[in-house]
């Protein structure tokens, strides 16, 4: 092998790039996280108070509601995207007149930027204004209120990032499609096999990494999702859509309590990491299964 | 599997595709009224064009100056970024480097940060410590290229890896053989090789630049604000001027969806997370 030397220097742009606007930042957050400071109080100088944030985090009901909340979120809509982006991708393997147009199409939501998205969601729900609660309500007698029902809100979130995030998901699995080979399907239709085991027993296992890394991307990102949700329903209604990217926001700004915001978001950080690591070391040893290096 | 049933898939299509267009219609519809007939009762076409909503947004210098930094913004960092992830993804998947899939995992992390408390180092950051006698990264484009790149960065490299090490490395050693160097293999061989997974890469950086909202409200004022924080300056405590915003929303959308069309055909062979092996 040519000479690690090189390979670290191709590194090195990217490392400090990382380094100046991430790691500095992470670790400027480290030290705040074990420090009482408000630099709005009567008090403005930071004090240090070791675990203190973090043992009143852990019986912070709020917090560990807005941490449950955003998994649930991030679960549902990571499972609908995959579900739903599956299906797409299946039906974009068959040839059909006008198939670059209608992928296009739906590739659209993607590019939307989430604060847009977030806009455009509640300009389809807010009651007077959005076409939702007016034709629900008009031919269902349905009422259709996400500033009033956190069920409703709950559900508008999950369905926004569905809407906004299935495009990646059918995009990666239907590069995953393309490449996968043909004769284990021909073998198996030989040997009589209907298209629910074909689909158990060959295409599930042959896309299960494939899948996986489309969770892991999708996971990490909806679990960090600020923007869109702020825009739809603002955290509401009470808190039933305040994810932990908001709560923390709520923290840190309006009630600029730094120490602690940061305390959370270490935590959140880690919870984060240690979840996607876990996913990725599951995408990793199969990987090495196949390809021992 | 279907193909006897074409009319059946294009049933399929169009309904679907009415799914996936309904809410970007809506946004159009809400663009194209006043705003006395935004408020009678939600009529899904709008009676006509109304064109003042669009006309009010593009003469503001703000808007024009908002949109000029956008496009700035994005395509620098897209550049930056595209060239950094080959430059990297290069590395990681032709040298035996310590650590490789650590490091790899690594950058990923990086993207993983709740965004609302960085917020708090990054302006500190920005208004006190990368100074330049009376420079400031605060409020300038260079402060929001370079920072995009911590979440832009290893999106890149995740997408790039898979591309890069599904280049046969007999290709590079035959190229050595011929007497090339590690810099003629990397722009000889690697790059036009993996030149529709850079494309995509470099497209979807460029719209998650495009479309950053949080901190380009935060670490900016005036100079270098982008287009999605003018989005939404139409929210306002006295209430959202709806059909401005819709307006807004839209031509942030020509953009991106212009970059989009021109990746179209690499776009799926291009995306696939280091999932996908041959």
């Amino acid at each position: 092998m040519r000479s690690s030397s090189v390979g670290w220097l191709f590194l090195t742009p990217t490392f400090f790039v990382l380094f100046v606007f991430g790691v500095v930042p992470f670790l400027y957050v480290l030290v705040i996280g074990f420090t009482q400071w408000n630099s709005f109080a009567a008090d403005p100088t930071m004090h240090f108070v070791w675990a203190e944030n973090f043992r009143r985090l852990v019986f912070d009901e709020p917090f560990l509601r807005s941490l449950w909340l955003t998994l649930k979120f991030a679960v549902f809509a990571v499972v609908g995207e995959v579900v739903l982006g599956y299906f797409l991708a299946q039906f974009f393997m068959r040839d059909f007149p006008g198939k670059g147009f209608f992928r296009t199409l739906h590739t659209l939501p993607l590019v939307v930027a989430p604060i847009a998205v977030g806009a455009t969601w509640r300009l389809l729900t807010v009651p007077g204004l959005g076409p939702l609660p007016y034709y629900l309500d008009r031919w269902f007698g349905y009422e259709f209120n996400i500033g009033r029902y956190p069920s409703q809100a709950f559900a508008a979130t999950v369905v926004m990032d569905i809407w906004h995030w299935t495009p990646l998901v059918t995009l990666t699995l239907l590069a995953a499609l393309s490449a996968m080979p043909k004769e284990p399907f021909e073998q198996a239709q030989i040997d009589g096999a209907n298209r629910f085991q074909m689909f158990w027993h060959i295409t599930l296992p042959l896309l299960k990494p494939a899948i996986l890394a489309t969770v892991f991307i999708r996971l990490m990102d909806a679990l960090r999702t600020v923007d869109e949700v702020w825009m739809l329903t603002g955290g509401g209604p009470a808190s039933a859509t305040r994810y932990i990217g908001l709560y923390i926001w709520r923290v840190v700004f309006p009630k600029t309590d730094y120490g602690y915001g940061s305390a959370m978001s270490l935590l959140t950080l880690y919870l984060t990491v240690v979840m996607c690591w876990l996913l990725y070391a599951a995408l990793v040893a199969r990987r090495d299964l196949r390809r021992p290096e | 599997m279907h193909r006897k049933r074409p009319l059946l898939s294009i049933a399929f299509w169009i309904l679907s595709s009415f799914v996936t267009l309904a809410p970007i219609y809506w946004m159009f519809s809400v663009s194209a009224k006043s705003r006395v007939e935004l408020f009678g009762s939600p009529s899904l076409i709008p009676k006509g064009f109304f064109k003042d909503n669009y006309l009010n947004v593009m003469s503001d210098p703000a808007f024009q100056r908002y949109m000029l930094n956008s496009i700035i913004v994005a395509t620098s960092n897209a550049l930056l970024v595209t060239i950094l992830a080959v430059l990297a993804t290069y590395a990681l998947s032709r040298y035996k480097l310590a650590g490789k899939e650590n490091i790899f995992f690594w950058t990923i992390t990086n993207r993983m940060a709740p965004p609302a408390v960085f917020l708090l180092p990054l302006f500190l950051l920005y208004t006190q410590v990368f100074t330049i006698g009376e420079w400031k990264m605060f409020d300038t484009r260079i402060g929001l290229i370079l920072l995009y790149c911590v979440f832009n960065l290893p999106f890149a490299i995740w997408t790039l890896r898979s591309i890069i090490d599904g280049i046969p490395r007999e290709l590079d050693e035959a190229a050595y053989v011929d007497g090339a160097n590690t810099w003629q293999v990397l722009t000889k061989v690697i790059i036009p090789l993996a030149k529709p997974g850079i494309a995509v890469t470099g497209i979807l950086t460029w719209v998650f630049a495009w479309n950053e909202y949080l901190f380009a409200a935060t670490l900016t004022s005036v100079h270098a604000r982008t287009i999605t924080t003018g989005l939404a300056e139409f929210v306002t405590v006295t209430g959202t001027n709806w059909g401005q915003m819709a307006a807004t929303a839209m031509l942030t959308l020509v953009p991106a969806l212009l970059v989009l069309g021109l990746v179209q055909r690499h776009i799926v062979a291009g995306l696939t997370f280091g999932a996908v092996k041959e």
